[in-house]
């Protein structure tokens, strides 16, 4: 944790506090990570029926953490797409707890890392489902892409179910480049370079589909495939 | 004209040489069809024209229009004005057919020296040649091969020739898994894109009833990793007629 090390006194008591009001809906878009270690973290309170829907590029160039808790409440959903891209032999995660704290309230995290050149890729992912909390549906999917041997990517999913009448799926696959898919799109005329540009951009895309804002949709992935460049082929 | 020469190619997957001093010539103009039994290396050489990796060149060297085919990497093997149809077309989840064979069209134009299509040009162009192999432009919006069934595969190769117009097309097994009408479209399609007098094909296939619809100058057998014979048309028909056993007799 030589990242955390670095990060100067007080850097970890700061916590941003957001509320979403009871039938609305907020959405946020951030692209974090600099040349510094950076942890942020935000704690979420999402009322009845009201709607979270965050989208995060984590593709800082040094230890970079988002941690997130949040708190659903009745028929609430937390909507979390992540993308952790990068290499320079640093650590990128997510850390999130989700609370269905009231019935009927929904939660879907969809994270991708892309690593490579030593770089780490972690989701922690925490899901509490309180004993009242019946008709929960909550689903995490973690995928990792590693582009060289000696990067590594890593999901801990968590589940704590009270309730018995709910939902809880979670998934993790860590694999490496088509390379059938990058020789086909070789042999149409593609360079090796746009090839696993276009790859890593269908694999990171799908961490934001559900952010229908096209414009904010393309900053988020034009963010993380510009962390891309110079990455191993 | 000579565009594709072939001289003494053997070579290895693995540790497993499956050509074995392979030697064709195909001028400009001409469709050649290649047969051969299971196992006699027919995608081997598409795959090795093709350039994909793991796929060993030990001896022998291949000319491509004057230039060192071996030398290129795949994608300036395309450049160049080469396609390779594939016998099993791969599937990219998350990629669109008309975003992947623009970037694919522009890649090749830029290596060539020509100027980009605009996102107009090429709907029009990709329009126009899914109409001649009789394929839906909703089907071009979908993700590359993605819930294609095995024909509709084989006809997008077609989709994806014509739109990038190569001077000269491997085409490994495109009959399999094809229907009869969809195999006249997918014939019809090849003839209109490939047949002209600067032009060739290599035309991988088991069956006659390809070549019914694409009619070849010449026809090769391939068994045993090497050209064992070539002729006309005629010899396809014995093929059938007859089975390579007693052809190669």
């Amino acid at each position: 944790m030589d990242g955390v090390a670095r990060l100067g006194a007080g850097a970890l008591d700061h916590w941003r506090e957001i509320t979403v009001p009871a039938g609305e809906t907020f959405r946020a878009c951030h692209v974090v990570g600099s040349d510094a270690p950076q942890v942020s973290r935000m704690r979420v309170t999402i009322e009845e029926g009201a709607r979270y829907d965050l989208f995060v590029t984590n593709a800082g160039s040094d230890y970079t953490r988002i941690e997130i808790e949040v708190r659903l409440a009745k028929g609430a959903h937390f909507e979390f797409g992540g993308v952790t891209i990068g290499g320079a032999g640093v650590t990128r995660e997510f850390v999130t707890q989700v609370v269905h704290a009231e019935p009927e309230a929904t939660s879907n995290q969809t994270i991708r890392a892309v690593h490579w050149a030593g770089a780490t890729g972690n989701f922690l992912g925490e899901i509490k489902v309180a004993r009242h909390a019946q008709k929960t549906d909550a689903a995490q999917d973690f995928k990792g892409l590693l582009l060289e041997a000696g990067a590594s990517a890593n999901a801990v999913p968590q589940l704590e179910i009270f309730a018995d009448d709910v939902k809880c799926a979670h998934g993790a696959t860590v694999g490496a480049l088509d390379e059938a898919a990058r020789f086909y799109m070789m042999a149409r005329g593609l360079d090796p370079a746009t090839a696993q540009r276009l790859l890593v951009q269908a694999f990171i895309g799908d961490a934001f589909v559900a952010l229908e804002d096209e414009a904010e949709r393309e900053i988020l992935l034009d963010a993380a495939l510009a962390a891309l460049e110079g990455a191993k082929l | 004209m000579t565009m594709l020469e072939i001289t003494n190619l053997h070579a290895s997957v693995g540790d497993k040489p499956i050509l074995k001093g392979l030697t064709l010539s195909v001028p400009a103009g001409e469709i050649h069809a290649i047969m051969g039994p299971n196992g006699a290396g027919k995608s081997t050489l598409a795959n090795v024209l093709g350039g994909k990796p793991g796929y060993e060149v030990t001896a022998g060297s291949v000319t491509f229009r004057g230039e060192d085919l071996l030398a290129l990497e795949p994608h300036e093997r395309a450049a160049e004005g080469l396609f390779l149809g594939f016998q099993y077309p791969v599937e990219i989840p998350g990629v669109s057919n008309v975003q992947f064979l623009r970037e694919a069209l522009n890649a090749q134009r830029k290596a060539r020296g020509e100027e980009p299509l605009s996102g107009g040009e090429f709907l029009k162009l990709a329009k126009d040649k899914a109409g001649l192999l009789k394929m839906d432009m909703e089907m071009l919006k979908r993700q590359v091969n993605v819930g294609f069934s095995g024909g509709e595969k084989k006809r997008a190769e077609m989709v994806q020739m014509g739109i990038l117009d190569p001077a000269f097309a491997v085409l490994d097994e495109t009959d399999s898994g094809l229907d009869i009408d969809a195999l006249r479209i997918v014939g019809a399609g090849i003839n209109s894109i490939m047949r002209s007098p600067d032009k060739a094909v290599l035309l991988i296939t088991h069956y006659q009833r390809l070549l019914d619809v694409v009619k070849p100058d010449k026809v090769s057998i391939l068994a045993g990793g090497r050209i064992v014979e070539t002729g006309g048309p005629e010899l396809a028909l014995r093929l059938e007629a007859e089975g390579y056993d007693a052809v190669m007799a």
